[in-house]
């Protein structure tokens, strides 16, 4: 820190307003003038990522607020409006969702960094607990976030969480039941996490201001861990690090818009789209994947107290590493044993992650219990121990001079480390879908028009499904998200207005009440939604011997299956989003007259292929020669099959269409935009090497 | 030679940022205009005169606007007509806002022009309309005549569907 700001405006109003409120003189000595090491690594600019994630989760935040409603019986359904009618409403809610991802791959690299650079070392350790508590409002107002789309793994999701408090002693229940404002995960529960996860992101922002205000009063650390001593230590942070972390930004940025616009399901759970069911638990409860490793420690021990009490110390223990490890060199670099020990600590991370997703079964929970003492190992055992018996090697003298012995061999550890990460990330992303293993036959991949970064529906195909929806599915189906204007709008099955509006008058729609009072049935209009077959759940349960045949707007996005490794890897790079389709083609297709030997299927159900545990009690829907077609294409299962699956998948994603040309776009300026970035920050950094 | 070199690539990338930081708030603002539910439920509507005795009138929605049909009677009808236009002060004959061949069916959107209370019908001095938040007051044409109303009461896109019928919208 410079001490006080000599930072003096030229212009006379300038200068008026500097003598009463310095605040161009703070914001001159904290990011214009503010000495910055020059030795920083890439590493370093993950802090003005969170920053920038930090704002735009707080921004798209607030939009979303201005139409999502907090209330149990809407609160699906206007997730939905969003992501339908909203102007770019889609875009706003997948930058918030995949956001949150973002914000916690940026502060677990933000974490390790520090972990391996010692940066929780004298005289940074309340700038490093400010950042744990960070980390902690994170986790929490993550998790609310998740509750407010309001399917079911939000429901479940907030059961299980908050069941957490149970665990403790005499309270428990009571707590419990504080949190939900109920007997059990209700609309109070969703009101208030609503508050709470609209109030915390602004508490995160008022903590960092002290983790910024800390991180300016000790310097900051670097990869050499030495202090700055002379000006020549450091360059000034504009325009040095202004640069170069907007160089780091824009990079970030392209690894984002991959997902918002390209994967927008990979890291999400298709259970979240299905309308939160009290009286159904989904077949595995995973959390997000930034809380896995945390919730592998909680199943690893077999006693409640425990392990809510472990699973919590876990991320507190992070608050008590400046006392744990108390070696004086503060850079893993020069310390041979540490170095090691902190890759290994990352796969220990990694690997619980893993097992987070995995069934708490077998061998899962073995290595669970192994890799739980290993993490806590290395913090209360290996760190302390490693400060006292470790030889490091000597650090440089100066900032300087590690600039100055920097080597071509720097490049190898950073080349590792993105491969580490890579594979990490994976595996994770892996891990939620390994999650939903089942003994079940994969669906078999389909070519689709819609699929890849160019994808497009096939219009033909989608008034075929139409057709087909209409004739067979409608008959039990609901497609209540659908409105007969939505088949005139871009990037669906290609009506004019007129014909949809034709399309809707053949619809009776309930309407009402009339000046006496009374309901009336009137001719459906374009605003008017697809009426469902049945009044109400109950009249569906009642028609169909029990079972309730699923609304279909949201199917294709709403079943998924395993895709296993390596597919999950590649799917990333591939763009692969069809599950979804997949699945359904397949049960569609996977009716058998005869199940195979030793399968039995209870009366009143049908064998499926492809649908978990086989017994599904649709009868085959669709048969050869069931429905024509204007346009001559066969009248076969197959083609009926294909045709219905394409029209479900365009609406579950209306704006698909949108959202990749959009993503086309967005790709081209950020590339050379990042390229722009780059030769920029070389010519600043000119000067300083 | 390389200082202007430099200075184009800082302007380049300016020039970038600027761009994409202006493209990327387009969504953030456009998202508050009305959403295409909102737009569809704004559609026209059909409304039956047949129930409206002379003398009497009705309010319905349109856009979430409340909608004045008055079913005018010959002595207001005569009575707005009568009024030198010139004298009024937002000039403009009742004639023009009615539809030729339906002149007893005034249809007005029922907002004072003022600051957007609703008007009561069938009061004030005019046979028309009286505001009380403020004291305007329309005629039987919906025409200002008093008060610190600047304009007319709206007359909403409509027209005669067939002779009971009209169509808002």
């Amino acid at each position: 820190m410079s001490g006080p700001s000599d930072f003096q405006p030229s212009h006379p109003a300038l200068k008026w307003i500097e003598r009463r409120l310095p605040i161009m003189g703070l914001v001159h000595s904290s990011f214009v003038a503010y000495p910055t090491p020059r030795n920083l690594n890439y590493w370093w600019t993950f802090g003005a990522i969170l920053s920038m994630m930090l704002g735009l989760q707080i921004l798209t935040g607030v939009i979303l607020a201005m139409h999502y409603t907090p209330e149990a019986t809407m609160a699906f359904k206007s997730v939905e409006h969003i992501m339908r009618d909203v102007n770019y409403g889609w875009l706003l809610r997948y930058m918030h969702a995949s956001g949150a991802s973002m914000f916690f791959i940026a502060v677990y690299v933000h974490m390790f960094r520090g972990l391996y650079y010692g940066s929780y070392k004298e005289p940074r350790e309340i700038l490093w607990i400010l950042g744990v508590i960070i980390y902690l409002l994170m986790m929490a107002t993550g998790f609310m976030g998740y509750v407010l789309p309001w399917g079911q793994m939000s429901f479940w999701g907030a059961t299980v969480i908050t069941n957490l408090f149970s665990a403790v002693p005499y309270f428990g229940e009571s707590i419990v039941t504080l949190l939900w404002g109920g007997y059990s995960v209700g609309n109070p529960t969703l009101n208030r996490f609503f508050s709470l996860h609209y109030l915390l992101p602004f508490v995160i922002a008022g903590v960092v201001v002290l983790h910024v205000w800390a991180l300016h009063v000790a310097g900051q650390n670097n990869p050499a861990g030495v202090e700055p001593k002379t000006e020549k230590d450091t360059v000034p942070f504009t325009p040095h690090a202004t640069i170069k972390d907007a160089f780091g930004v824009s990079c970030f940025m392209l690894f984002f818009a991959w997902f918002i616009f390209y994967m927008p399901g990979y890291l999400g759970d298709a259970d979240n789209y299905i309308p939160a069911n009290p009286g159904v638990t989904p077949a595995h409860i995973v959390p997000e994947w930034y809380y896995l490793p945390f919730y592998a420690i909680l199943r690893s021990i077999p006693n409640k107290l425990a392990g809510v009490t472990a699973m919590f110390s876990a991320i507190l223990v992070l608050a008590f590493l400046p006392w744990l490890d108390t070696a004086k060199t503060k850079s893993s670099r020069y310390r041979p044993l540490a170095k090691q020990f902190f890759w290994i600590f990352v796969i220990v991370c990694v690997l619980l992650g893993y097992l987070g997703a995995q069934p708490p079964e077998g061998i899962y929970v073995i290595v669970g219990r192994i890799l739980t003492f290993c993490y806590f190992a290395y913090f209360l055992i290996l760190l302390p121990l490693l400060s006292r018996i470790e030889k490091p090697r000597p650090v440089p003298n100066s900032i300087s001079d590690d600039v100055l012995a920097k080597t071509g061999g720097r490049l190898t550890p950073v080349v590792s480390t993105v491969i580490m990460l890579t594979v990490a990330g994976a595996l994770l992303a892996g891990a939620t879908q390994n999650a939903r293993a089942e003994e079940q036959e994969v669906p078999p991949s389909q070519k689709w028009s819609f699929a890849g970064p160019v994808g497009k529906f096939d219009r033909g195909s989608l008034q075929r499904g139409l057709k087909v929806y209409k004739e067979v599915c409608a008959v039990c189906h609901g497609l209540s998200y659908i409105a007969f204007r939505n088949l005139a709008d871009a990037g669906g099955p290609g009506y004019s207005e007129a014909q949809a509006a034709a399309f809707a008058a053949d619809y009776k729609i309930k309407d009402g009440p009339n000046d006496q009072g009374e309901m009336f049935e009137r001719p459906g209009r374009p605003a008017d939604y697809f009426p469902s077959p049945f009044p109400n759940d109950q009249a569906a349960r009642a028609a169909m011997g029990g079972a309730l045949p699923p609304d279909l707007s949201l199917i294709t996005k709403a079943r998924s299956y395993e895709r296993g490794f390596p597919w999950f890897i590649l799917d990333f790079f591939t763009q692969f989003q069809e599950q979804g389709p997949n699945y359904v083609d397949a049960i569609l297709r996977g009716f058998e007259k005869k199940p195979p030997a030793g399968v039995t299927i209870p009366e009143g159900a049908y064998y499926n292929k492809y649908f978990p545990g086989h017994a599904i009690k649709m009868p085959q829907p669709l048969s050869d020669g069931q429905v024509t077609f204007d346009d001559g294409s066969p009248a076969t299962v197959a083609q009926y099959s294909k045709d219905v699956t394409t029209f479900l998948a365009w609406t579950a994603e209306p704006h698909m269409e949108a959202r990749k040309r959009l993503g086309l776009q967005v790709f081209v300026f950020l590339i050379i935009f990042a390229g722009l970035m780059y030769f920029t920050k070389k010519k600043v950094w000119a000067d300083a090497h | 030679m390389d200082s202007t070199r430099r200075d184009f690539l800082f302007v380049a990338t300016g020039a970038a940022a600027a761009v994409g930081g202006l493209a990327t708030l387009w969504p953030f603002v456009s998202q508050m205009n009305p959403d295409a539910s909102t737009i569809a439920a704004g559609a026209p509507i059909e409304v039956d005169l047949a129930p409206i005795a002379e003398g009497q009138d009705i309010k319905v929605f349109w856009r979430g606007k409340p909608i004045y049909i008055s079913h005018r009677t010959k002595k207001q009808i005569d009575e707005a007509r009568k009024v030198p236009v010139s004298s009024l002060p937002d000039p403009q004959s009742d004639e023009a806002r009615v539809k030729e061949g339906h002149d007893q069916w005034l249809v007005v959107i029922g907002i004072c022009t003022h600051l957007g209370c609703i008007p009561i019908a069938h009061e004030g001095n005019y046979d028309g309309f009286f505001c009380p938040c403020h004291g305007s007051q329309y005629d039987s044409s919906g025409r200002v005549r008093q008060g610190p109303a600047p304009a007319n009461l709206p007359v909403p896109p409509y027209q005669f569907v067939s002779d009971s019928k009209i169509q808002i919208g």
